[in-house]
């Protein structure tokens, strides 16, 4: 019994390395792995993924080979007795430091980026969406022409007339926002968002770009990236929101700065209709 | 062992048992039968959220399928056979409060702490045991309670269709909001989901009522601990159980106030229009809210895991502290270590209470706030490391007896680094941004808080039935329980960090639905690694009857247990098997020696009993 | 001559002390023996000497969670009440204290001084003047209970109830979280009084008196604590 459970810790260790190194390593890592990253930050989030699984893949395999080896080797021989030892002070220093040191390095190095992604403001040429989020639909405000967007206020909110983030009709800066259902955004041009929710927490979640932020409601959080590939992706909502929180979904599309300008300029219906066009351009 | 205990004084002083049914056997206010009370009670629950993760992985393994059987289960519920959203969630959330609350709270702490604590200090009971017993009582009522939110309306359909009519309890199913219960959507009442009108009323109800149980508990297992200690029982010569439960015992009495005060200011919310929640301007459902204003839906989270962060503590803390008691019963060698193992558990539990915020670094709290938690969080990975590292130093140089119960510590010591290292990943906040709420958290909290506890469990059981129920188990049975299930919770939850990787994200229905096409289509390779996991999942829950089996086979046919049939050191195993009432029949025990006293050199067997006068004495320390 | 502390029998959790059963042997030993189990008199036990020990470790232990409870809602009455913690616009309004407060805190106050007066007197064995003390606490007690029910009937008088704004959601919220602890401590009162009244003050109700009023100064702190932090915070 002692070897067959020794060789299940190997198997579990040999196991796990097949599957989060082997298997991308033969299969390319597009398969089971992170969707393609298509953000800025998302070359340094991979880094930093790839840096710890190389001390976690170390320090795994190591501790359940030394667990095995210890199963097998030190099985009961006839009338043996153990070693006698309550412990070692020196071995219980050295390898508290050692992981202690291995831990900070990491915990450190893992901030970087968030460090540039939350804590820096976004860049001033960025471009700016408000993101409205609704039990089970993302709404997406655009300022239009004028790039000022208008007022929103809950009690404007009209779902017959399709004005699902409550912008003031009085509002003369409003007058040519869009508002879509689904997502358009610049090439390598900054984006800054307005994460804001109606009515419970939702999450905006776009696996290829690295980026995740919950919408608040009652909070205007406001977030900064950088997408950096064209095409199509799907942006699911990522936090419990009720009953149909796995069919709440939504579309990007990232495309050419220049066409993305060209598209803002146009009234909010002309707008909505090039929209839909983009969306039948690309494939995911 | 009974001639080796000193009477302190001349008279023996006994508790007389109580001979009727119900004072002996119900309302018992001995420790023992108690402990055995919360290990069934354990046992049901665990059964029941089991059979809840089976209808999960039904419905992700083959998403939109129809299944009959659900029919009859729950006529309305699932009427149609299908999972629905909200059917599906609120298995899910079931699954989730019956796990964590009345399985890894509740059986490693209520059951085996309770049975165990007093006799390994040598005390004759807790300190307070009618508290005791109400403690126990009141967790009861906060599972009837729970059930309730779930089931009200099966059994309503059940006594219609069978019996008499009851009023149909209507569309009624469990709360939908997840074990954490995030406002606003908690608070909104039905108007924000089916389920979260009554269904979260109960939820919060058995919460809190589980809370207060939780806190008479934790009460009493402080003081027993620091007052009815036997003498010559040092604080240095405490198994190290003992230890772990005392920590639990400090965890819960500080967070389950939190989790209580919070679970309070939202049942106000709900019922009673208050806004400690809910932020004004809601639009929900297609109504304006009014009644509401100025909330903040982050405090629940804040207050939520101040509570939520220890409990993953409270529920591995035992295991841990059993698995160090096992590995050096059956490695015949004193625990590696032992201070650095005492000092780890306190380290343990102290950072446990300054890492709350890892669990919402993308919630939109402060940017800053999540570095400090992020160090934190890292840091409490060394003291895990230590008990890692001691564990591998007390297997090495054995001599080890490969018993059952030995077999689930060691799978408990390689299921604790499997889920524990993962959290490297996750309590850094850049790694976290793509990772948080998938399924690599998933796999991450179900290795360490689920499945390491629940090895944790079966340890404990294998190991001290003999004790509990005067039976050995059948250790062939045992084995091969452990085999299936070690083999199995491996392949479940491993895969499931790859499958985070790649976005799938958690509490979905369903991902991708490769009959219709609908779905997110990033997870369409993630199909066959999904039934995958459904398949394994299902071997492993038909593995669990193998146990059940072992539980009735033994406990009826089984071997009758000596007083030691493990040759182990602590006082549990100098009283007969099972202990009589008042455990050490009125004389207090003389402890003599730390706990784990193998292969000491020039004693004549490779143990010496704590209660052992004679023998070389080796004090711990160094 | 055996002692059978039956514990099954009436223990009442979180004051402690055995109910009605009979002190050892008749005789009314006022303070626990001292020393080491070989000079303790016949009938006395190990678990004798233990018993007021562990009514006064339960007390603090269980004091402790209470003060969890109360600290995690100042948390979260902070963060509501500072706009900028939680993130909303300011909906606070503070509300108008019930003058009724000053005399209820006052009544408090006094009834920690005469528990501690009469748990002096108990230690002196000066009966009479612990009759009367510990009398006129638990009278201080129910009087506060009454006076904040008052408090409540004045606010809801002018309409104000527990959903009207934040601040009047934690007043409610607070005192009656309060007020069902103190609850507690005037039930406890109310059984030492009946128990001093009929003459059976054993060792056993002395730690009752003692865990007693560690229990009131605590209630009595908290209180100071919440009208502070109620009315006085900002």
């Amino acid at each position: 019994m002692g070897k067959l459970t020794g060789a299940l810790m190997f198997v579990v260790a040999i196991g796990s390395v097949l599957l989060f190194i082997g298997q991308p390593l033969l299969f390319g890592s597009r398969l089971w792995w992170f969707p393609e990253g298509i953000s800025q930050h998302a070359a340094a989030i991979d880094a930093q993924f790839l840096r710890t699984l190389v001390v976690v893949g170390i320090s795994f395999t190591a501790a359940q080979f030394a667990l095995g080896y210890a199963v097998i080797r030190f099985g009961r021989k006839g009338s043996e007795r153990a070693v006698y030892t309550h412990g070692s002070n020196k071995l219980e220093v050295t390898w508290t430091m050692i992981t202690a040191a291995v831990f900070v390095i990491l915990a450190i190095l893992g901030q970087r980026v968030w460090a540039n992604l939350h804590l820096n403001a976004a860049p001033p040429d960025s471009t700016h969406i408000e993101v409205v989020a609704q039990q089970f639909q993302w709404n997406f405000h655009y300022a239009g022409p004028d790039g000022a967007f208008g007022r929103t206020e809950s009690k404007f909110i009209d779902d017959s007339a399709l004005n699902f983030i409550g912008l003031d009709p009085n509002d003369s800066n409003g007058k040519d926002d869009a508002q879509t259902t689904s997502m358009v955004i610049p090439k390598d041009r900054p984006v800054e968002l307005t994460l804001k929710s109606k009515d419970v927490i939702h999450s905006f979640f776009v696996p290829a770009l690295r980026f995740k932020q919950d919408t608040v409601p009652g909070l205007a959080i406001k977030v900064h990236f950088t997408a950096t590939k064209e095409g199509k992706y799907e942006i699911p909502c990522a936090e419990l929101c009720g009953n149909l929180h796995h069919n709440m979904r939504s579309t990007l599309v990232v495309i050419p700065a220049d066409e993305y300008d060209r598209l803002v300029s146009m009234p909010a219906e002309k707008f909505k209709e090039q929209l839909g066009e983009l969306m039948a351009r690309y494939q995911f | 062992m009974a001639d080796v205990v000193h009477p302190i004084h001349g008279e023996v002083h006994r508790h007389p048992a109580p001979t009727s049914f119900i004072r002996k056997y119900i309302f018992s206010t001995d420790h023992k039968v108690i402990g055995i009370q919360y290990w069934f009670l354990a046992l049901f629950s665990v059964f029941v959220g089991m059979g809840l993760s089976l209808l999960m992985r039904l419905q992700l393994g083959w998403p939109g399928q129809e299944w009959g059987f659900l029919k009859t289960l729950f006529p309305t519920a699932a009427e149609n056979g299908t999972i629905s959203g909200e059917f599906y969630l609120s298995l899910l959330t079931m699954h989730g409060t019956v796990m964590v609350f009345f399985v890894l709270t509740t059986a490693p702490q209520g059951g085996f702490g309770n049975f165990f604590l007093p006799i390994q200090i040598g005390a004759a009971d807790m300190a307070f045991p009618v508290l005791n017993m109400m403690s126990f009582w009141i967790t009861f009522m906060a599972l009837v309670v729970l059930m309730s939110a779930f089931f009200a309306d099966s059994i309503a359909h059940f006594l219609n269709d069978y019996f008499f009519d009851v009023a149909a309890a209507g569309n009624v199913i469990g709360p939908i909001g997840g074990w954490t219960g995030y406002a606003p959507l908690s608070a909104l009442g039905e108007r924000a989901g089916p389920g979260q009108g009554m269904g979260v009323i109960l939820w919060v109800t058995s919460i809190a009522l589980f809370c207060i149980a939780s806190l008479l508990g934790a009460l009493n297992f402080i003081t027993t601990m620091l007052n009815m200690r036997a003498k010559g029982m040092s604080l240095m010569r405490l198994p190290l159980t003992c230890w772990a439960w005392f920590t639990t015992a400090v965890l819960a009495l500080l967070s389950f106030p939190v989790l209580l005060a919070a679970g309070i200011l939202l049942i106000l919310d709900h019922t009673a229009d208050t806004s400690f929640f809910i932020p004004g301007g809601e639009y929900v459902n297609g109504k304006l809210v009014t009644e509401h204003a100025g909330g903040s839906p982050i405090m629940w989270q804040h207050l939520f895991w101040f509570f939520g962060h220890p409990e993953v503590y409270i529920a591995i803390l035992p295991g841990m502290g059993l698995t160090s008691h096992i590995l050096s019963t059956f490695a015949r060698k004193p625990v590696f270590g032992y201070r650095a193992m005492v000092y780890a558990i306190f380290a343990i539990g102290l950072l446990g209470f300054f890492v709350w915020g890892h669990h919402m670094f993308i919630s939109g709290m402060s940017p800053y706030s999540a570095i400090a938690f992020s160090l934190v969080t890292l840091t409490i990975g060394v003291p895990s490391a230590i008990k890692t590292f001691n564990w591998l130093g007390t297997l090495w140089g054995g001599q080890i007896r490969f018993t059952t119960p030995m077999l689930f510590a060691i799978g408990f010591v390689s299921l604790f680094v499997s889920g524990g290292i993962t959290g490297l990943f996750l309590g850094q906040t850049s790694i976290d941004i793509p990772l948080h709420d998938t399924y690599f958290v998933v796999g991450h909290f179900h290795l360490i808080m689920g499945v390491a506890a629940i090895f944790g469990m079966f340890a404990g059981t294998y190991f001290w039935f003999p004790k509990m129920f005067g039976k050995m188990m059948n250790e062939g049975l045992g084995k091969l329980h452990f085999l299936l299930t070690f083999i199995g919770v491996n392949a479940i939850f491993i895969p499931m960090h790859i499958m985070g990787m790649a976005g799938q994200t958690r509490r979905y229905a369903s991902h991708w639905n490769p009959a219709t096409g609908e779905g997110l289509h990033y997870l369409s390779n993630m199909v066959p690694l999904t039934r995958f996991v459904s398949i394994a999942a299902f071997v492993t829950i038909a593995a669990q009857l193998i146990f059940l089996v072992n539980l009735v086979w033994s406990w009826i046919k089984g071997k009758k247990a000596t007083e030691n049939p493990w040759e182990a050191t602590s006082l549990e195993w100098t009283i007969p098997s099972p202990p009589p009432h008042d455990n050490f029949a009125g004389i207090e025990p003389e402890v003599h020696r730390g706990p784990y006293e193998y292969s000491v050199p020039g004693a004549s067997k490779d143990f010496l009993m704590q209660t052992d006068a004679e023998g070389p004495v080796i004090e711990h320390g160094h | 001559m055996s002692t059978t502390v039956t514990r099954d029998a009436g223990v009442k959790p979180g004051i402690g002390a055995g109910g009605g059963q009979k002190d050892p042997g008749g005789s009314d030993p006022f303070e626990p023996p001292q020393g080491d189990s070989k000079d303790w008199p016949p009938g006395f036990s190990r678990e004798d000497a233990i018993e007021p020990e562990k009514y006064r470790i339960g007390m603090w232990v269980g004091l402790a969670s209470i003060l969890m409870l109360f600290i995690a809602l100042t948390s979260a009455y902070i963060v509501r009440g500072v706009p900028a913690l939680s993130g909303g616009d300011s909906d606070w309004i503070p509300l108008a204290m019930p003058r009724i407060l000053w005399v209820n805190t006052a009544v408090l106050l006094l009834s920690s001084v005469s528990i501690e007066l009469a748990r002096r007197a108990l230690k002196k064995n000066e009966y009479d003047r612990f009759k009367g003390w510990i009398s006129l606490t638990t009278l201080f007690g129910a009087s506060f209970l009454v006076g904040q029910l008052i408090a409540w009937r004045q606010l809801a008088a002018q309409g104000v109830f527990i959903n009207s704004h934040p601040h009047s959601s934690f007043f409610y919220l607070l005192t009656s979280l309060h007020g069902v602890h103190l609850l507690g401590g005037v039930i406890a009162l109310a059984y030492v009084t009946v128990a001093a009244l009929r003459m059976r003050i054993g060792f056993k109700r002395r730690t009752a008196v003692d865990v007693t009023s560690i229990y009131w100064h605590f209630m009595d702190g908290l209180w100071i604590y919440l009208f502070g932090l109620l009315f006085f915070f900002r």
